[in-house]
């Protein structure tokens, strides 16, 4: 992968959002956001309903490329490339940061196929059974796994099945791995299990999570980014979604710098 | 960081994409055979049409000699029947059509009761309609022969009845039309009244409304949309139906106004002459066949119409 | 005070609410007497003269022989062979046509006006794609000289069959969830690989029951096969037979019903059996592996 050369002395950003506006049809959706997303680190946006955080979290591996007229402005550079440029290949996009999404998403095929169908896609040439299983290990979902690889993802409960899932997006090994609510439909011990295979994927893959949870974001990231949503002015009902503050977890859950952010995370709106 | 070397794909090669853009272009492709089908038919058929148009006029429509002898040709009896045949049997099949919609939507009988009848009713449209003209034409005619004598005794001074029935005719041919359209016209309301939120019904019960009130004023003013929508469907179905009618219409072009005499449809016109007709008798039959489609296409592109833009928001 | 809140049958409202139950109860055994007469009548009376010997031999020339009409199995394999090419027609292009709504287009007046045209052509006579089908193929003889012919036959099939297919096909995509797309394509997984592996697989029951139920209803057709396949008396021997005039079931009906002879009418009769006996086999074969699929 090649760099620009402005941006070779940070290397360890993955993705950087550089004045990025997001609108559906007419409507924006969020509007200026700047931001550094560290390498090897978990981040996580949080903030209101309809500040634009999933938004924004789709446009960094063009999922909304699928959504009727929606389009962004600014750029979005991985690893220094711009990803909205025109020569790029949204599949190419997606085979390097790969997504979990919020609702649990098996295939309706057996377990084992659920993570060789991403492999294969992805050209992989190694030993099929070792990824599975790997990638099964990682998301530690195996043991409970390891007797039915030919029975259908849906024979799995909720939070297995989700295991399921981030297994599957670990087996393209993607350089990162998007998480769009990944634990909202699930129970709190499969969210602990959930959060405990996070600490040990940061090690591999650099993980960008949207979560309406503070406490999770508190307790599996290392960064965290504040969005907020603010009325146009003039009209009412329409709300614009803008990144209000971005730092280090610690900093931002102790010490806010905005009024917002102080009042989102002590529970006073949102 | 995870090692990349064993995946091959990571940037898809040129065949991977062409097999991508070529699938995509393909479907469009595939997409546009509709248009062009529709398009070709209304081509063919017009132009087809034209020497006959040219040397007919507006006249084809008023006057009913069809005489390959001396080349005359107007259609007003087959146009004439098309009308009558497709709009009485809209009369008899709406309020049977409704009426069973409404009785197995509504929780008058067991569910499975309501799903069998539905089912029949969806079979019936499964039978062909040459089964249909065949049973029309032995059973069903024969049958209501003395019961179409008796409305020309009593009734024979209107119009519409004021010829015998000796067979095969308009009326037996309107029957058969309602078997045929009664299962789009049933399927279709069922559908629309089922659609109808339960709130809707609740808020009419909630109010101390009976069973047919709330029915008459807030379940079917709901559903209107979706029944209109399929009544039109029906209306351009029975337009366009042919082989049941053709075998009991009687196939004659000699005009009357009642409908217990024989008399043509334009389909049935087209099913007995088309396979042996030359000269400016095909291009007349085309003429016909252009009247048809328009007929048709003006009640179907009316049926999108209505259930688009008279569907309520709940 | 204390109200009455007994049920009083001799209020006017509620008499006329049982008088309107009746009727709509009535309404509905007459929708389904029908299908009753019908059924019945085509069971007995075809079952009655059904035998081998009739499923197999070729139908004899009205008034050739007043006591034995022949048999319709050149008809019933007629009535395949056409519905078969009617199929390989109509099922990849209207698949395709489904696949390209659903899944690529984003509601632009391109799609709108596709939509629009398969309704509308869902609502044109049979006899009209009959017509069409003479005035293209079988006098201008653009396929390989032949005029007649069970192609023919089976183009204006498909024709009647293709706006079916591209509709369950479309309503059928439609019903795959959201997130099945986006796990396919969230590993980095083509549209077309997206489409072929795991969109069409997941709504392949429903996409296959709409389809063969339009096929049944193209299979009992006759109006687009009266001047286009025309009617055969002889079994097919060689491929290239499908040139030449082909006999469907629903044709020899309609010939032999408006024959005078007894004969002609039984075998329209027993051809009227064996059609009905198909048709509503597929029917309710199709219904119940659809229900078996949606109460898993």
């Amino acid at each position: 992968m090649t760099r620009s050369p402005e941006n070779s002395h940070e290397c360890d950003v993955s993705v950087s959002l550089q004045n990025v506006s997001i609108s559906y049809g007419k409507i924006d959706a969020v509007r200026n956001v700047y931001c550094d997303i560290p390498k090897g680190k978990v981040t996580a946006l949080i903030g209101p309903s309809g500040c634009g955080k999933s938004t924004v979290l789709r446009a960094i591996n063009r999922m909304n490329d699928l959504i009727p007229d929606c389009s962004l402005k600014g750029r979005i550079l991985f690893e220094g490339n711009d990803l909205y440029a025109p020569e790029v290949d949204p599949v190419e996009v997606r085979r390097r940061i790969g997504m979990v999404f919020q609702q649990p998403n098996p295939f309706p095929k057996s377990i084992y196929e659920n993570i060789a169908f991403g492999a294969r896609v992805n050209g992989y040439k190694g030993d099929m059974n070792e990824l599975v299983e790997k990638s099964l290990r990682k998301a530690a979902v195996w043991e409970e796994c390891k007797d039915k690889l030919n029975q259908s993802g849906y024979s799995l409960s909720g939070g297995q099945q989700q295991r399921l899932c981030i297994a599957r997006t670990i087996a393209i090994e993607p350089d990162v791995i998007l998480m769009d609510e990944p634990c909202s439909a699930l129970d709190p011990i499969s969210t602990l299990k959930i959060e405990e295979t996070m600490h040990e994927l940061k090690k591999s893959f650099t993980i960008i999570i949207v979560t309406h949870n503070m406490q999770q974001a508190l307790r599996v990231s290392d960064m965290t980014a504040f969005y907020n949503a603010e009325a146009i002015d003039g009209t009412s009902g329409s709300k614009v979604g803008y990144l209000v503050e971005f730092g280090d977890t610690e900093l931002i859950f102790k010490s806010p710098s905005e009024k917002a952010t102080q009042d989102y995370i002590s529970g006073r709106f949102g | 960081m995870a090692s990349n070397k064993d995946f091959l794909l990571r940037n898809r090669t040129r065949p991977e994409k062409i097999i991508d853009k070529g699938f995509k272009s393909l479907t469009v492709f595939m997409a546009s055979m509709v248009a062009f089908v529709l398009i070709s038919i209304l081509l063919v058929v017009f132009f087809e049409s034209t020497e006959a148009m040219a040397r007919y006029g507006l006249k084809f429509l008023i006057t009913s000699d069809w005489n390959p002898v001396t080349d005359q040709y107007g259609a007003f009896t087959a146009i004439y029947g098309t009308l009558i045949t497709s709009l009485l049997s809209l009369v008899i099949a709406v309020p049977l059509g409704v009426g069973t919609a409404i009785f197995i939507t509504e929780n008058f009988i067991p569910e499975s009761i309501k799903n069998i009848i539905g089912l029949m009713v969806e079979l019936l449209a499964a039978i062909p309609s040459v089964v249909l003209g065949l049973w029309a034409v032995f059973v069903m005619e024969p049958f209501i022969r003395p019961f179409l004598s008796l409305l020309y005794k009593y009734l024979g001074w209107i119009p519409f009845l004021s010829t015998e029935p000796i067979g095969p005719g308009m009326a037996p041919a309107i029957l058969i039309l309602v078997v045929m359209i009664l299962p789009i016209i049933t399927s279709i309301s069922r559908d629309s009244l089922n659609q109808v939120p339960f709130k809707l019904r609740q808020a009419a019960y909630g109010i101390g409304a009976t069973r047919w009130t709330a029915i008459f004023n807030v379940i079917l003013p709901a559903a209107i949309s979706g029944i209109t929508g399929g009544v039109l469907l029906a209306l351009g179905r029975a337009m366009g139906e042919t082989m049941a009618v053709t075998m009991i219409i009687g196939n004659s072009n000699n005009f009357s106004w009642s409908i217990l005499s024989p008399g043509y449809t334009i389909s049935a016109m087209l099913a007995n002459q088309f396979g042996e007709a030359d000269g400016s008798q095909v291009s007349s039959l085309m003429y016909a066949a252009f009247i048809l489609m328009i007929l048709t296409l003006i009640v179907n592109i009316f049926a999108q119409w209505i259930v688009k833009s008279l569907s309520l928001k709940y | 005070m204390k109200r009455n809140l007994n049920y009083k049958p001799k209020l006017s409202r509620n008499i006329s609410n049982r008088l309107l139950t009746l009727i709509s109860g009535i309404f509905a055994s007459i929708a389904v007497l029908p299908l009753v007469l019908v059924i019945t009548y085509v069971l007995i009376k075809g079952g009655s003269l059904i035998n081998l010997d009739l499923l197999i031999l070729e139908p004899q020339p009205p008034g050739d022989d007043l006591e034995n009409a022949g048999g319709i199995g050149n008809a019933i394999v007629g009535t395949f062979i056409m519905t078969g090419i009617a199929s390989l027609i109509s099922i990849p292009i209207g698949v395709g046509g489904g696949i390209y709504l659903s899944e690529y287009s984003k509601d632009g007046t391109f799609s709108r006006f596709i939509r629009f045209g398969t309704n509308v052509l869902s609502g044109v006579p049979s006899i009209i794609s009959g017509v069409f089908v003479y005035a293209v193929i079988v006098v201008s003889k653009v396929i390989f000289g032949s005029m007649f012919s069970g192609i023919a036959g089976g183009i204006a099939l498909s024709i009647l069959m293709l706006p079916t297919v591209i509709k369950t096909t479309d309503e059928g995509l439609k019903l795959v969830p959201n997130d099945l797309r986006n796990a396919s394509l969230g590993v980095g997984a083509s549209m077309f690989t997206t489409i072929v592996y795991v969109t069409l697989p997941a709504s392949f029951r429903s996409i296959a029951t709409g389809v063969v139920l339009g096929l049944a209803r193209a299979a009992g057709e006759t109006a687009p096969l009266i001047f286009t396949a025309l009617f055969s008396f002889y079994h097919i021997t060689s491929f290239s037979d499908i040139f030449y005039e082909m006999s469907s079931l629903s044709v020899l009906i309609y010939n032999f019903a408006l024959e005078p002879y007894e004969a002609q009418n039984e075998l329209a009769w027993a051809a009227s059996f064996v059609l009905v006996i198909i048709l509503l086999g597929i029917n309710i074969i199709s219904r119940l592996i659809s229900n078996l699929a949606s109460e898993k």
